[in-house]
């Protein structure tokens, strides 16, 4: 349907986050005391924007919910199309909130976290930045649209990792960001290109109309292609490496970017392309198998790292392989990969506020083992900290037990063993969760000796506040009040099938795994005392303190043969191309340095040599006329 | 009268002119060796205009004889300047302009 009335404004939903940035840094410092104000007001009129409209489209009949808005002409060559166009649907509206309410959110809290932080104006403008590409990244109507959206936020993350860039960490960790999420990017345009050769468009609307007539070859070419770019951007196995160093940037930074929106654009991608991965099953199971390595993976490393940002990172690895797992499943997990990731993005960015406003009153320490008996000095954190940690556990009613559940149920759906080993992650989830509460809120003081932890100013926990509540009540309004399956499914499409084991079974299990996994975690940090230098630990400790030697394996496989390479074509351009080049140079030189020798001086041997080269011209004329 | 004679002549002046540039280290007498060779030269294309019965050669005959004053006018005043720095006429003896 064509944009009308309220819908009309999808355009200015992207352009006042831009706006907000361009101004910020365009003018430069003579914005430096109002920016930041600005920075936050465009995001939150963004937000206001998209509830109107989410209202608006929630009266709509189901058919008609889908809006489009069609600016301008982008690219027209030869039968090369793009619009500058954009698709408002109940997926992508999703979105609009989750980046424009949880962003609004941790705009306001990065106004007390960086208040004394004197390039605090350009961290705004990067955020705004930041939110205005995302937003271009979900509302586009076609591949090459959401690749703009897609390299903006990685612009964003590369300037928000490195914003301490006097850090030499941390700006080796942007660097490291961007050089993966390129590797990935590479998959992102081969998988456009692929897609105009086949069908001949790139828009949504085209692509998935004529789909099914492409052979399943192709579209499996394609899906693994998209599954690259994912991999990248959602730090997904073989990936991975970058979102560990990536929590360099300041923590709001994480919250917002390497936990609640960015790193989630590859479930965003795979869902959009849903039609391409039924029809590439091959493509779908890859999918499913990388986004059950990760949440392994990512889960064993949070249960190890004693960084506090770190743990949390490992923990963001692994719940969006939930999401890339459930979305990999097909029709029966795309609404609950998105539900996940909806209520992930709250009580994520919830835990990621909490360790900032932890940090903040423990001098920037991010070691846990620094922590400990925090949950009588700072009473807001501790709380909000707790209910996103029993939603991100999945203990009902918090929101993370309905949407890890849907998606526990829909892996037993598919395979049995699929579903262990979901709750197996569930379980590790618990350890790793009660770990890191026991650690920074119970247990007893290990603080260092000039610290003087306390509650972080109101503007910093009004948002710890918000998100605490949502992690308490989003799932369960937006399953039964929202009905959040019926709202998707004309976008994404849903089935159920038949599950060989009874519900309840499943739900007790993965609910007594999460219970065990946490008792464990009390008997190993609370009942005994938690050593301020970490201990040696078993092989698996330390295998995971070291990322499952994530970034050894990269050194080994890519790292290491690109430098061999480059020092062998230094080596060949210095020796062999100059070498050439520089022996040609002497030789010509040392026949010169002979030949002015013939230079010398004497006017009559230079006549003789004219007498002598006359004779060899006059011989060679006789010659030729004789023979 | 056979016209080859002439030409057997002119080459023998020629080479007689050649030879006294090559062995003579008098300036004034290599000078008059370079005449010898470009009034060789003369009598060459003179006789090939007799020939040919055309008038081309001699034209040229005098072109040669114009350059061959010009250069003894530029010449001559060369070696008067440099026997006047050097007080000698030998050409071996300039022979700074090398490598």
């Amino acid at each position: 349907m064509p944009a009308e009335g309220i819908f009309s404004l999808i355009w200015v939903i992207i352009a006042l986050p831009f706006a907000g940035a361009a101004i910020l840094l365009l003018l430069g410092r003579r914005t430096n005391s109002w920016g930041p104000y600005l920075g936050v007001l465009t995001v939150a009129a963004s937000a206001v924007l998209g509830i109107l409209m989410a209202v608006a489209m929630f009266g709509r009949a189901a058919e008609s919910r889908t809006v489009g808005q069609d600016l301008y002409t982008w690219v027209l060559v030869d039968r090369f199309q793009v619009h500058m166009a954009f698709q408002l649907d109940q997926l992508s509206i999703t979105f609009v909130l989750l980046i424009t309410v949880v962003g609004t959110l941790i705009h306001v809290y990065s106004l007390g976290y960086m208040a004394h932080d004197e390039n605090r104006r350009k961290f705004f403008g990067y955020l705004n930045l930041f939110v205005g590409a995302m937003l271009l990244l979900v509302l586009a109507n076609n591949y090459l649209l959401l690749y703009v959206g897609w390299e903006g936020v990685g612009l964003a993350s590369y300037l928000l990792i490195g914003f301490w860039q006097h850090k030499p960490s941390a700006a080796a960790a942007a660097k490291k960001a961007f050089v993966i999420n390129r590797v990935g990017d590479v998959g992102m345009s081969l998988a456009i290109m692929l897609i105009f050769v086949t069908v001949g468009s790139v828009s949504f609307h085209e692509v998935f109309g004529t789909v099914d007539k492409a052979n399943e070859g192709t579209l499996t070419a394609i899906g693994l292609l998209l599954l690259l770019a994912a991999c990248g951007k959602s730090a997904q196995f073989p990936l991975q490496a970058w979102l560990l160093d990536a929590m360099e940037g300041p923590t709001p930074v994480s919250a917002l970017i390497h936990a609640a929106t960015m790193v989630t654009a590859g479930v965003y991608l795979i869902a959009r392309s849903n039609v391409i991965f039924d029809h590439a099953p091959t493509a779908a199971l890859v999918v499913v198998i990388v986004g059950c390595i990760t949440m392994l993976m990512g889960a064993i490393i949070g249960s190890a790292k004693d960084d506090i940002k770190k743990s949390l990172a490992g923990s963001t690895m692994s719940q969006i392989g939930y999401m890339i797992l459930a979305v990999g499943l097909g029709p029966v997990g795309y609404v609950f990969g998105i539900f996940h990731l909806l209520t992930h993005g709250v009580f994520k960015a919830g835990l990621f506020l909490g360790a900032g406003s932890v940090m903040h009153g423990m001098h920037d320490n991010v070691n846990m083992r620094r922590y400990g008996a925090l949950r009588a000095f700072m009473v807001v954190t501790f709380v909000t900290f707790v209910a996103c940690t029993l939603s991100i556990m999945g203990i009902p009613p918090f929101s993370g037990f309905w949407s890890k559940d849907s998606i526990i149920h829909a892996a037993f759906e598919q395979n049995v063993f699929l579903g262990s080993l979901t709750i197996l992650a569930a379980g590790i989830t618990g350890f790793y969760m009660t770990r890191m509460v026991i650690m920074t809120f119970f247990s007893k003081a290990r603080w260092e000796d000039d610290v003087h932890p306390h509650e972080s100013p109101k503007v910093m926990t009004i948002p710890l506040i918000i998100l605490g509540i949502g992690a308490l009540a989003q799932g369960f309004l937006m399953l039964y009040w929202g009905d959040i399956v019926a709202w998707l499914e004309p976008v994404v499409g849903y089935q159920e099938k038949d599950v060989p084991i009874p519900e309840v079974l499943i739900l007790s299990l993965s609910i007594g795994v999460v219970l065990v996994g946490a008792a464990i975690a009390i008997l190993m940090y609370q009942r005994r005392p938690v050593p301020v230098e970490p201990p040696h630990g078993s092989w698996l400790t330390r295998a995971a303190r070291e990322e499952l030697y994530g970034n050894q394996v990269n050194d080994v496989l890519v790292v290491e043969p690109s430098l061999q390479l480059t020092a062998g074509t230094t080596w060949f351009d210095s020796k062999a191309v100059d070498g050439f080049v520089g022996y040609l140079a002497s030789f010509t030189g040392a026949l010169s340095g002979r030949m002015r020798r013939y230079q010398s001086g004497f006017a009559r041997s230079y006549a003789l040599s004219m007498v002598g080269g006359a004779i060899i011209v006059v011989l060679a004329l006789v010659l030729v006329r004789l023979s | 009268m056979n016209p080859s004679n002439y030409i057997v002549l002119s080459a023998m002046l020629f080479s007689i002119g050649g030879i006294g540039v090559l062995v003579r280290r008098n300036a004034i007498i290599v000078f008059m060796s370079v005449e010898l060779m470009l009034n060789a030269a003369n009598l060459a294309f003179v006789c090939f205009a007799r020939m040919n019965g055309s008038l081309d050669g001699q034209v040229v005959a005098f072109f040669v004889m114009v350059v061959a004053a010009s250069e003894v006018v530029v010449g001559l005043a060369l070696i008067v300047t440099v026997f006047r720095t050097r007080r000698s006429a030998s050409v071996d003896e300039p022979n700074l302009l090398k490598y």
